[in-house]
């Protein structure tokens, strides 16, 4: 009777930082936690923190002392702040399996899923939605929408760094005027997507795989993500290992099984995002919309920015 | 000089007050200098947090304003009129400001928010809510929610000293309703004014979890939270801590300035006031009267009566089969009833050094014994957090120490008001027993177990379950350290309400409403158990 809990008590534990929503009983975590422990032979622990951010600052916090091993869910607008604390190590992992658009060659951060930022609006009750973001923004005032703060969570930092990819000087203005038709500016995702399917709302700030969510759990076909034609802002999900871990070994067996198909098949249905490999996609994937463009911001402009631009919309919305 | 006057008994509470300031400027300390370049002219230069700083004044100003104003008027019909369920009505008014911030932010939402109670009746006319509850309404809804009550309770204890003589020479001398307010009673109320004003600006001023869970955007930050965002957001500890200091200037010119204007009130406790007698009745004042009562009915009862009535739902079982529900309300339990000694215990050997002095007429030096003590109040709760882990980081790792620094940060943050609630008896206790115990040779553990423990235990239970009580609605001092693995039911609570649960909220509140305003309503039916023996005394 004792044996198996002995040997538990034996194995090598592996301790992940991740956000909430990752490691919930309805997110990818679970499953993939069951899969790798029965690969490794090891425990393996999600600590559920609030966002990417958090996840971060947590290591920040915690300098050299911290436990973790792994952090996995920042995003690559943060991967030059993180670097610079010093406290990641570089990984040994073949990164051939990685298929994301402009290729992928960083040498501390490994990416695990993708997406690319969208207002997603209900098209059974908006007809005619905004073909661009200057549409949306200087535009049209019969339309109501709901995005999340650029502080507190990563799709409303994907906001103001797409933002401020169209917009370059001239954003002031164009939060102004998106705030006048703002409803509210939310802490986390959850809160304004919920407020949008209440009807609070004609269009949030979400993801273009959003809708594959309401048709593969819902069966329902009405959410649809509005295509603008300056393109859409992508973000690329990362892990990358700790460099005080003390199962080095391990962690960097954990970043290889994340580019495995058990792990990158959880991703499209589990994390509502596209992997980063070359898995099967369900069906419903290819209808959703594909941005005409990709934008994107490098990371070590966004770590040197990132303050001015926020308190850029900070002083926009509150003057 | 001052060296050789100070008396054996007086050395541990010195200490430990000396103690409490190093601790809290090494804490702020440690924030400033985690990193390098250091400008305080950002603070006041900055727009943005000039904005906050104005924001915080301003909604701290209307929040005082709108509560002292309607207690007054409430209050004073309150004490006027006796009705069926006014006991139970005192009792709730008392027990607002124990009330976990976000238990209440729950109840008002149920009520005031977009799908609560109104917007349910709107709805039902097919018309829309003309108001939201988030931004400056729903944080001065929630302030006035807080400090309405407590203003009335002061204003009421005011009115019911007034002596029976005064009421009978009003009534002799033929004054009607405006002229006895305005001669008799006004002078009552006027005297617990500023005190009262100055205790709740700072409490608005300083509002953390109302303005987290209803600011509703960058518009609506006070500073204490833009320090929490600063920390947590943006790893910026030095604006944090800059920001901290900031707060406890502007604090500290606030208690000067309410120092000057307020007299100090004489509190007379034990005094039982005497029903109010007037015999010019006349249907306008008792419509009057009613109107206000009816008012602070209103405000107080829907909101926790939706709290109670909402917690009884169908995910009454799923939340208490849910592992991390016990494990918060384990958590919480430990945090709370640990702070609670601690504070209990700090308080009674801080006080034990202070009425050394107060006895033998060094009142300034006994303020700042225990002014040292209470700086806390004014630094918020996460700054003390974050530098006390910046400091003990070396040792150990965050998940074994972030319990021990909850409990030791919500103890100082209880200190305040263990030491307020225990400097009247104990003083009393030693003016009445000093000169005994010296000449009977009383000392040490026995003084404390024979003449203080003895006499004070109704006092010291009570400062424990009023810090008990606090502890355990607390938000801000766990904020940063709490994970999905570590949290209390504030934070749990809160991590429902963000993620939409609201069934599972209402769950939560009510039992956070019940621990808090249990514990509160059980203590002091304990100590009514007393109130006979001290009425019988003065009929003897």
């Amino acid at each position: 009777m004792l044996t198996p809990a002995l040997a538990a008590a034996e194995q090598e534990k592996l301790t992940i930082y991740t956000y909430s929503s990752f490691a919930s009983e309805w997110g990818p975590g679970p499953k993939i936690e069951a899969s790798f422990e029965a690969f490794c032979d090891c425990d393996l622990e999600f600590i559920a923190l609030d966002d990417g951010v958090t996840i971060l600052n947590r290591l920040r916090l915690e300098g050299d002392s911290s436990e973790a091993d792994i952090l996995l869910g920042l995003d690559d607008s943060l991967m030059a702040t993180a670097k610079k604390t010093g406290l990641l190590a570089k990984h040994n992992i073949d990164l051939m399996p990685v298929n994301v658009e402009d290729g992928w060659k960083d040498d501390t951060f490994v990416p695990f899923d993708y997406g690319y930022f969208a207002f997603i609006y209900n098209s059974e009750t908006l007809k005619n939605p905004p073909k661009s973001m200057k549409e949306l923004v200087e535009e049209r005032d019969d339309l109501k929408v709901i995005y999340q703060d650029p502080r507190t969570s990563t799709p409303g930092s994907g906001l103001m760094l797409w933002m401020k990819t169209i917009y370059g000087d001239q954003a002031p203005e164009a939060w102004k005027k998106l705030a006048e038709k703002t409803v509210t500016v939310t802490k986390g995702w959850s809160e304004s997507y919920s407020m949008f399917l209440k009807g609070e709302a004609d269009m949030v700030l979400s993801y273009t795989t959003s809708p594959a969510y309401h048709m593969i759990a819902e069966g329902k076909q009405q959410y649809v993500a509005a295509s603008f034609s300056e393109g859409h802002y992508r973000q690329v999900e990362v892990a990358a290992i700790v460099k005080n871990s003390k199962h080095k070994q391990l962690a960097t067996t954990f970043m290889n099984f994340m580019l495995s198909d058990a792990f990158q098949s959880e991703i499209p249905t589990g994390n509502w995002m596209y992997p980063v490999t070359n898995v099967l996609l369900p069906n419903e994937f290819e209808q959703l919309t594909l941005p005409v463009k990709m934008l994107t911001c490098d990371s070590n402009e966004v770590d040197k920015y990132r303050k001015a631009w926020t308190r850029e919309w900070l002083t926009s919305l509150t003057d | 000089m001052i060296i050789k006057q100070i008396k054996k008994v007086q050395i541990p509470g010195l200490l430990l007050s000396l103690g409490i300031f190093v601790f809290v400027s090494m804490a702020v300390g440690t924030l400033l200098t985690h990193s390098s370049d250091l400008d305080i002219s950002v603070v006041w230069s900055d727009p943005y947090y000039q904005h906050i700083t104005k924001f915080s004044l301003y909604q701290a100003f209307l929040s005082t304003l709108l509560s002292v104003l309607l207690a007054i008027p409430i209050s004073h019909a309150l004490s006027r009129r006796s009705f069926w369920g006014k006991s139970f009505l005192l009792k709730l008014l008392a027990t607002t400001l124990v009330l976990p911030v976000l238990v209440a932010v729950f109840g008002l939402l149920a009520i005031y928010g977009n799908s609560g109670l109104i917007a349910n009746l709107f709805a039902y006319f097919e018309m829309k809510l003309p108001f939201s509850i988030f931004g400056l309404n729903g944080i001065l809804l929630a302030h006035v929610f807080f400090n309405l009550p407590f203003a009335c309770r002061l204003f009421l204890q005011g009115l019911s000293s007034i002596p029976e003589q005064q009421h009978q020479l009003a009534s002799h001398l033929g004054l009607k309703h405006w002229n006895k307010f305005r001669f008799v009673e006004w002078p009552y109320i006027a005297g617990q004014i500023p005190h009262t004003a100055g205790l709740i600006f700072m409490l608005c001023f300083t509002s953390f979890a109302t303005v987290m869970a209803l600011g509703g955007g960058p518009k609506s930050t006070t500073i204490e939270l833009a320090i929490y965002q600063a920390i947590k957001f943006d790893f910026d500890l030095q604006a944090g801590a800059l920001l901290a200091l900031w707060q406890i200037c502007l604090c500290a010119i606030l208690a000067i300035l309410i120092q000057k204007v307020a007299r100090p009130a004489l509190l007379t406790t034990n005094f039982q006031g005497i029903d109010n007698t007037f015999p010019h009745d006349t249907l306008l004042s008792k419509c009057w009267d009613l109107f206000w009562i009816a008012m602070i009915t209103l405000l107080v009862v829907p909101p926790l009566a939706m709290v109670v009535f909402s917690g009884i739902n169908h995910k009454l079982w799923m939340v208490f089969n849910d592992l991390g529900f016990w494990m918060a309300f384990k958590n919480s339990i430990v945090i709370a009833a640990f702070a609670g000694m601690i504070a209990v215990i700090f308080a009674f050997f801080i006080l034990l050094a202070s009425r050394q002095w107060r006895l033998v007429g060094l009142n300034n030096r006994a303020d700042k014994v225990e002014m040292l003590a209470t700086i806390i109040l004014v630094t918020p709760g996460l700054v003390i957090s974050t530098g006390l882990f910046l400091l003990l980081r070396e040792f150990s790792s965050l998940s074994s120490l972030s319990l021990y620094i909850v409990i030791a940060v919500n103890a100082l943050m209880a200190l305040p008001f263990t030491l307020k609630s225990l400097a009247v008896p104990m003083l009393q206790n030693a003016q009445k027993y000093e000169l005994l115990c010296n000449s009977l040779g009383i000392f040490s553990l026995h003084r404390i177990y024979w003449v203080e423990w003895k006499s004070l235990k109704r006092p010291i239970l009570q400062a424990m379950s009023l810090s008990f009580v606090l502890s355990i609605g607390d938000l801000s001092a766990i904020a940063l350290f709490g994970s999905h693995s570590f949290s209390t039911l504030p934070l749990y609570l809160f991590q429902l309400l963000g993620s939409y649960q609201l069934e599972s909220a209402a769950v939560v509140s009510l039992v956070l409403l019940l621990l808090s305003v249990g514990t509160f309503m059980v203590i002091e039916s304990l100590f009514k158990e007393t109130q006979p023996h001290i009425k019988r005394a003065k009929h003897d």
